[in-house]
């Protein structure tokens, strides 16, 4: 991508489909814009069939003979299975409104990105083997067989969907691109079509419990990392717990924000806001290094796997004996455990309903998972003023807020973040309304396609969410973007640096971290990321 | 011409021809004017509710509203009870607006690159609009068509049929919902053949039934304003039909029966098709249901065992690493 410019890219994107229609134009499977191929060890892990080493830029694929009768038996199955399914593949009438809200869409202007065109793809072979007027009527009704290009062109399509669902919101029927691709790759994994970046996590997260592969003596080295640095910025030596038995809360984040800045900097957030409610209110919280991920990419790979990650969650709070179970920034996580987890894995009898034991707040909207989002958690402390924060020491930020597609329209978190924000920064300036809340385009990189070798998808698809922040940074001077999402800050700044260099990224709970007054700490002159800190620029060099 | 709409305007045309001929050449009077539409009917009714029946029958494993406002949270965050229901309640107010106002659609936006480059996101009505229109001018004319099935006409229904024909121009007065219903059609049927990219995805299944509704207006419309169809023996056909002793008037002009045609080739073709979106609106996972999932448990009825990596087959692969490490483990070495 380095090699292309933002102007190219730009001037590149049109709009206007070509003349040939789309089940007449084939699929050109083009490097950049896809993902490298799951390795065969880590589909072993967990037992998934068909491991072997394929490239999507070979003509064979190495695909069972007996292939295309696994995906009918497959669409069969689900379309048993999952009434969403079934109704999304029935009742389309392609009215279009769906079609220009796709951010892969915008940044690409490839057609077979709108929504509809994507879900159309596989809903040509249901018409054609599933429904009778597709029997009948063939290609009139819009039906086609199922062939080996069919299929590469799924594959292709359907790693160029981040399952953000902004789709899902203008559609008149409710019909959610996200739901259909999801069965789509549960097709593929019946047939060893995973990728690579998604594979080799789900694998890590099985063996050692997070995304990374960090096995728990590593784990805990890169906090006992953490744990310096913080001391040297504040002068506080924090002290985090790990499996800790008998704890209040256990604690559980995407292992990305241990591994990688600025996600470093959130997790170090995170350590620092413990520590105070442990040393001002006595609040016992652990960390798990056997569940050291909250991110699932299982709930890329099919609703088993998901099943089979998250049910680590639930298990160790149980070993454990917490009263509940507090869970860090990210999107796909939360929509797992928001919208699936107690179904999947429930009922959680064994852990309490959620009180805050420092405001006394219930937390009733999470009363049967047990599971409360920490910007919801530290909402509350704020609110009942049990945080001693000076936003004066965030002064040099103007901030912006990216929501996360799967915290907002697979939850609705959109005000507890921003009233975090408020308390902690003093500039802090909203993107245009299309572009945020329920309307709030992905980073372009979600659902797994965090890969480095589809970069130009990445970006391409990140366009809309940049150009936003463009506006704001144009506007108002906004020089900095907020999130709760782990692949956010992994993918944010790239994304940032190709199309608007001005702006870096921060997780929540940084900047909640570096206006927090700690008890017994040093005169403060720099920030988690040794940046000066505004108006104490000169005391550091006294 | 592209095919898949040339096609569709084929069919309708052959289908008129069709009904035209049969009546007018081969005096099939009573093939189009009750054998046809009873099994139309039939076919609707039997068919929408196999098909309801079929989507019904596959469970919803998962709830998975999307979430459109602010969720339920802290008392003192105003939650969106509309757009992000918790209760029943909530949810029953979220589709009455939903399929009554078309609320999803009503969000809609066009996209559009600006120099800059500058995406700029602009409120598009027209697509919501002209959908209500059509769909409420639809429901008006088929509630005022009762007057041909009920004797005598209920008093309700005399009422729309005055509202319907208030501007009182011409004679018979012209019904406001025919003409409606016409313009919005059209309007569906323009904008799918000249903006490039929604002529794209559309298919031959698309246009067939933009078409056939035309034809029944537009055969309608004739009837009513032009041809003057003689109503009275229309009257008795359609009563003969409800009280199921069928007979065939005299004096009924063919393009009554090509009429009942249309009508009969889309109630007939309703539950095959795209059509069938009237009753999956209903049905619909992503509306139909609170977001309450964290607070009530959803049950999977298939909910599939799995096998899990457990703490003790972890705790065996790493014992030794992390008691080096100082982490607490269940069993010493």
């Amino acid at each position: 991508m380095a090699n292309l410019k933002p102007d190219e890219l730009i001037a590149r994107i049109d709009y206007t489909p070509p003349s040939t229609g789309w089940m007449d134009t084939p699929t050109v499977i083009r490097a950049g814009m896809f993902c490298y191929a799951a390795k065969p060890p880590s589909v072993e892990t967990l037992g998934l069939p068909y491991a072997r080493e394929w490239n999507p830029l070979d003509d064979d694929w190495k695909l069972p003979a007996n292939w295309k009768e696994i995906v009918l038996e497959g669409l069969r199955d689900r379309l048993e299975r999952f009434r969403s399914f079934k109704v999304f593949m029935d009742i389309c009438v392609r009215c279009g409104a769906c079609a220009d809200k796709c951010h892969f869409f915008i940044g690409t202007g490839d057609p077979k990105n709108m929504p509809v065109v994507r879900a159309e793809l596989l809903r040509s072979v249901y018409r054609n083997d599933f429904t009778k007027a597709g029997k009948i009527l063939g290609k009139l009704a819009g039906a086609r067989e199922l062939t080996l290009d069919v299929l590469k062109e799924w594959w292709y399509y359907f790693f160029q969907c981040t399952e953000c669902r902004r789709c899902s919101v203008f559609c008149p029927y409710g019909i959610d691109t996200a739901e259909i691709t999801m069965m789509a790759r549960e097709i593929f994994n019946l047939l060893g079509l995973n990728i690579d970046w998604i594979a080799t996590p789900v694998s890590n997260c099985y063996k050692t419990g997070n995304h990374m592969g960090i096995q728990p003596h590593a784990f805990k080295d890169m906090m006992d990392f953490f744990v310096d640095e913080i001391e040297e910025v504040t002068g506080v030596r924090v002290e985090p717990q790990f499996n800790k038995k008998g704890a209040d809360i256990l604690f559980i984040t995407p292992s990305g924000d241990v591994f990688g800045d600025p996600g470093t900097f959130t997790a170090m957030g995170y350590m620092i806001l413990h520590h105070y409610l442990k040393v001002n209110y006595g609040l016992s919280i652990t960390w798990s290094t056997y569940a050291s991920e909250g991110g699932n990419f299982g709930f890329f790979t099919s609703n088993e796997v998901m099943k089979r990650l998250n049910a680590k969650m639930y298990a160790e709070a149980k070993r454990l004996g917490v009263k509940w179970i507090l869970g860090g920034e990210c999107g796909h996580m939360w929509r797992v455990i928001n919208q699936y987890m107690a179904t999947m894995n429930g009922p959680a009898d064994f852990l309490e309903e959620p009180v805050n034991p420092i405001t006394g707040t219930k937390f009733e909207n999470a009363k049967v998972t047990k599971m409360v989002h920490i910007a919801e958690f530290t909402a509350d402390l704020i609110k009942h003023g049990k945080l001693n924060l000076d936003p004066k020491r965030n002064d040099h930020l103007k901030v912006t807020f990216h929501d996360s597609c799967n915290t907002s329209r697979g939850m609705g978190m959109f005000d507890e973040p921003r009233y975090v924000i408020k308390n902690v920064c003093n500039n802090f300036y909203d993107m245009p309304i299309n572009c945020i809340r329920e309307q709030t385009f992905c980073c372009g990189s979600g659902s797994g396609l965090n890969a480095s070798e589809d970069m130009e998808l990445r970006l391409s698809g990140g366009l809309p969410r940049a150009n936003a922040v463009k506006y704001v940074h144009e506007k108002h001077g906004v020089n900095m973007l907020a999130c709760v999402c782990a692949i956010d800050r992994a993918v944010l700044p790239p994304l940032m640096q190709y199309w608007v260099p001005e702006v870096d990224v921060t997780g929540l709970h940084e900047m909640v971290a570096n206006a927090l007054i700690i008890p017994g700490e040093k005169k403060k002159t720099v920030n988690l990321r040794g940046e000066d800190l505004p108006g104490m620029e000169d005391e550091a060099d006294e | 011409m592209n095919e898949k709409y040339l096609y569709s305007l084929i069919a309708v045309i052959a289908l008129f021809l069709l009904a035209y001929a049969g009546v007018e050449a081969a005096g099939l009077q009573y093939l189009f004017g009750i054998i046809i539409p009873y099994l139309a009917i039939i076919t609707f009714v039997v068919g929408f509710a196999m098909r309801i029946m079929d989507w019904a029958s596959s469970p919803v494993p998962f709830r998975i509203p999307t979430t459109c406002g602010q969720q339920k949270s802290l008392p003192w965050i105003k939650h969106n009870k509309i757009d992000n229901p918790f209760t029943g309640g909530a949810v029953v107010i979220r589709m009455i607006l939903e399929i009554l106002f078309f609320r999803s659609l009503f969000r809609n936006t066009k996209c559009k690159m600006n120099e800059g480059p500058r995406i700029s996101y602009v409120w598009e009505k027209w697509l919501w609009l002209f959908s209500l229109a059509f769909h409420y001018a639809f429901l008006t004319t088929l509630i005022r068509h009762l007057r041909f099935f009920l004797e005598p006409v209920p008093f309700l229904l005399q009422i729309l049929e005055k509202v319907d024909g208030f501007l009182q121009i011409g004679l018979p007065g012209v019904l406001i919902s025919g003409v409606v219903l016409l313009a919005a059609v059209i309007f569906l049927l323009l904008r799918r053949i000249l903006i490039p990219q929604i002529r794209y995805f559309s298919l031959a299944a698309d246009f067939f039934p933009l078409f056939l509704i035309i034809g029944i207006a537009v055969s309608g419309i004739m009837m009513r304003y032009f041809t003057k169809v003689n109503i009275v023996g229309v009257k008795e056909l359609t009563m003969g039909l409800v009280t199921f002793h069928p007979h065939i008037p005299e004096g009924i002009g063919a393009i009554f029966y090509v009429h009942v045609f249309f009508v009969s080739v889309l109630l007939a073709y309703f539950p095959f098709s795209k059509l069938m979106h009237m009753g999956g609106v209903f049905l619909s996972p992503t509306r139909n249901l609170p977001t309450n999932t964290r607070a009530y448990r959803h049950i999977n009825p298939w909910n599939p065992e799995v096998k899990i990596h457990t703490y003790q087959a972890y705790e065996d692969d790493f014992r030794e690493k992390m008691i080096e490490a100082g982490l607490p483990v269940e069993k010493e070495l």
